[in-house]
């Protein structure tokens, strides 16, 4: 062993030891603060409540004000079907005007009306039904105007095969929905959730607490010690890392035990991905703060090109096959988009590695990017 | 009276000058609220425009080409793939390359001439159910037009029954319509609520908050001193989204411009008193940015912007009656999209007036008696 390999030896050894002691620092800065472990844990746990048990895209009972001007027995076998659907709550009205009433005061979200003259013109076969729906929820509206197509498409067919001599055929779907058979919009909303969690532990909370430092010079008295800017950056990322990985633990138990969500594709993989996509929110988080070294800026800015991105361009909620080009092009350069398509698909199809290499090349090379930038924009020098 | 007026006017002032001081502040506030609503009222959507499909014609008759004419004829879906055999379905839903895949089988047009039902295979990605339900919903209202078509040509004349279908408020049922009244309101109060919680932790934090109490004014009149220009920064910021309503979405206005502001007033007002109330608690400004934070969510979440409220469980539904976010996207959409005036939503003014009535008076409670 000749001498400069020994001295490289000892300065490795130092280096771990500050590397250490700087991780041991910022942990504790970190879990010192109620407010930093409210954000790191509570708040999963209320999302998951939330996302698990609040937010549902499965309409049920929607409520429908019939009314029945022609109270024949026809128009009784026209309307049945709506009182046997799972999706409908009817109420029966004999005025028009009453129904109006209803809706105005928001008691009933749509109007089946049936003319005095129905079952007259349904004899002569040509009879029509009015549905009103209050286009206020627009998703709703058009789920309402789907059920009722479909419950008359039923009677219409019942009436068919008893009545007509010859019957001419028709189209039938058989529908088949993969990955979610039980149609169920949790399965997709907690992959979700984790997404958001991540980006708020990552951005959010890491731009603040380092713009925070840059703010009150914290920093400053750190870089006259002889600890590297790269150091103070992993000790940065290092503590944050691991409530990241907290969240996601939470979430992977709520997903599993509360919400009986499948999980299809490997753990090690969804694992994986989380902190690939942990490391590029973090670096965003570090990016941000010093950039702009303001506790006000960095949370405003981690709030709309972090989190509110994560919520709505990412696919999470809005499908992104209905954007136009220029919102598509935003999207594609978001991490948050290629996460949960991540997330998914591992959840709910399993491995597909098309999908999976490439989404997971497309992280890593956001969290190289992302990492970098960060640390030449942390420069030990005071302005 | 006069002095104290006087006061409060020029703590406003200061105030203003403090937000608006920074050019980068100033950015942060009009900017992000102009270019969201705008890239917002695109994305925030669940109506589809392109579908991408595969198709699996294992037919080939002149009534399946028929049926596969109606659905590209519709505008909406993309054909992608062509298969021939039925193992190439799952790789292009795995590959997310199509979105469903309509699988014709041998003897469709066989059975349909028969005057049989004639079964066609829809399968679809259910990774978004919901984009899933809403995809499986147009091609339903397609094979019902292709089905009355074909009684028609074949001997059973127009079909007995028509549902007429009409919409109130919102014609084409487009989500826009009603998302982006409700992101005036949360998109405004997203910010305000920021702003609003760190006035005060920020000069406790920097230690001028003391400086302040001593000097004459009262924990009232401060109070309202930081309230105002947060108001007016929120109003501001609203005015700006509907104007991005108005010029660029052209969603017609059906209401009164008195009946939205008024009720814009009030809610910025109870979001503002939440906003100092944390302010006042916290002991800087990084609690209270995350103390804030911790409430926004589930506000946001719980408010009816992206999934109704009358789909949640009912202690979920209690639980929204203490959210202000709800009550106002509930009154800005009826406004917007009915044009209702001040009797239907006197429901939702008072419980924003009840929010503001306890979080003001507490915020300058707080002022003094911080208890940490």
């Amino acid at each position: 062993m000749n001498a400069a390999s020994g001295v490289a030896i000892a300065s490795a050894a130092t280096q771990w030891q500050r590397l250490r002691a700087l991780i041991r620092k910022e942990a504790r800065q970190l879990l010192r603060d109620q407010s930093n472990i409210l954000v790191g844990i509570a708040l999963p746990v209320i999302l998951i409540l939330i996302f698990g048990y609040g937010l549902s895209f499965d309409v049920k009972n929607m409520p429908l004000a019939v009314v029945l001007e022609d109270a024949s027995p026809t128009a009784h076998d026209v309307v049945s079907g709506f009182y046997l659907s799972p999706y409908f709550t009817p109420i029966t009205l004999a005025s028009l005007h009453e129904a109006e009433q209803l809706m105005l005061a928001r008691k009933v979200d749509g109007i089946l009306y049936l003319r005095t003259d129905f079952s007259r013109q349904l004899a002569a076969g040509n009879a029509s039904i009015q549905l009103l729906v209050n286009g206020v929820d627009a998703n709703r509206g058009r789920i309402m105007q789907g059920y009722a197509r479909g419950a008359l498409a039923q009677w219409a067919a019942k009436r068919a095969s008893t009545g007509a001599a010859n019957p001419a055929g028709a189209v039938t779907i058989e529908q088949r929905l993969w990955f979610n058979e039980a149609n169920n919009s949790t399965h997709f909303l907690v992959p979700g959730l984790i997404v958001l969690i991540m980006t708020l532990i990552g951005a959010l909370l890491t731009a603040l607490v380092m713009a925070r430092e840059w703010e009150r010079g914290t920093l400053e008295a750190l870089f006259v010690t002889p600890v590297r800017a790269t150091e103070i950056l992993i000790g940065k990322i290092v503590p944050y890392f691991g409530l990241g990985l907290i969240g996601l633990t939470l979430c992977m138990l709520a997903a599993k035990l509360l919400f009986a969500v499948p999980v299809r594709g490997s753990l090690l993989l969804i694992l994986l991905a989380s902190m690939l996509y942990l490391l590029v929110s973090l670096a965003i988080g570090l990016l941000i703060s010093a950039a702009v070294k303001n506790q006000f800026l960095a949370s405003q800015i981690a709030l709309l090109t972090g989190f509110l991105p994560a919520l709505m361009l990412s696919g999470f909620i809005f499908d992104l096959r209905s954007l136009p080009m220029a919102v598509r092009g935003i999207s594609r350069v978001l991490p948050a988009t290629y996460y949960v398509e991540l997330l998914q698909t591992l959840f709910l199809a399993g491995n597909v590695w098309v999908l999976i290499v490439r989404d997971c090349a497309v992280l890593a090379f956001f969290a190289a990017v992302l990492l970098t930038l960060a640390r030449i924009n942390t420069r030990k020098e005071l302005d | 009276m006069r002095d104290s007026l006087h006061r409060i006017l020029i703590l406003c002032r200061k105030e203003l000058l403090a937000i608006l001081k920074d050019p980068r502040s100033r950015i942060v506030l009009f900017v992000p609220a102009i270019l969201q609503s705008l890239i917002f009222g695109y994305a925030a959507t669940y109506d589809l425009n392109t579908v991408p499909y595969a198709v699996l014609d294992q037919d080939h008759s002149a009534a399946s080409r028929d049926l596969i004419a109606q659905i590209e004829g519709s505008g909406i879906f993309r054909r992608v793939l062509q298969l021939q055999v039925p193992q190439q379905i799952a790789p292009a839903i795995n590959r997310k390359q199509a979105l469903l895949v309509l699988h014709i089988g041998q003897g469709f047009e066989r059975a349909l001439t028969a005057g049989d039902s004639a079964a066609v295979q829809l399968v679809l990605d259910g990774r978004n159910s919901n984009t899933a339900a809403t995809a499986s919903g147009y091609i339903s209202t397609i094979v019902e037009g292709f089905n009355a078509r074909w009684q028609q040509s074949h001997g059973q004349g127009a079909a007995p029954l028509r549902l007429e279908m009409r919409a109130w408020y919102n014609p084409n049922l487009e989500t826009r319509w009603n998302m982006i009244p409700s992101l005036i309101a949360a998109l405004s109060m997203l910010q305000t609520l920021m702003l609003t919680a760190l006035s005060v932790a920020r000069e406790r934090e920097q230690g001028t908050f003391d400086q302040l109490l001593v000097t004459p004014l009262r924990p009232r009149e401060i109070m309202v001193g930081k309230a105002v220009p947060s108001i007016f920064i929120g109003l501001v910021q609203a005015s700006a989204i509907l104007l991005v309503a108005l010029l660029w979405f052209r969603i017609p206005f059906a209401g009164s411009f008195l009946t939205l502001y008024t009720s814009l007033l009030m809610f910025t007002i109870a979001s503002v008193g939440i906003g100092l109330a944390i302010s006042a608690f916290s002991a800087n400004m990084q609690q209270a940015m995350l103390y804030t934070f911790v409430l926004l969510m589930p506000m946001m979440l719980l408010s009816g912007l992206t999934s109704p409220i009358s789909n949640m469980p009912e202690a979920m539904q209690y639980l929204t009656l203490a959210n202000p976010l709800r009550y106002a996207i509930e009154m800005v959409q009826r406004i917007y999209l009915e044009g209702v005036g001040f009797a239907w939503i006197v429901n939702d003014l008072w419980p924003l007036g009840l929010i503001a009535a306890v979080t003001l008076p507490a915020a300058a409670w707080l002022f003094r008696h911080r208890l940490v």
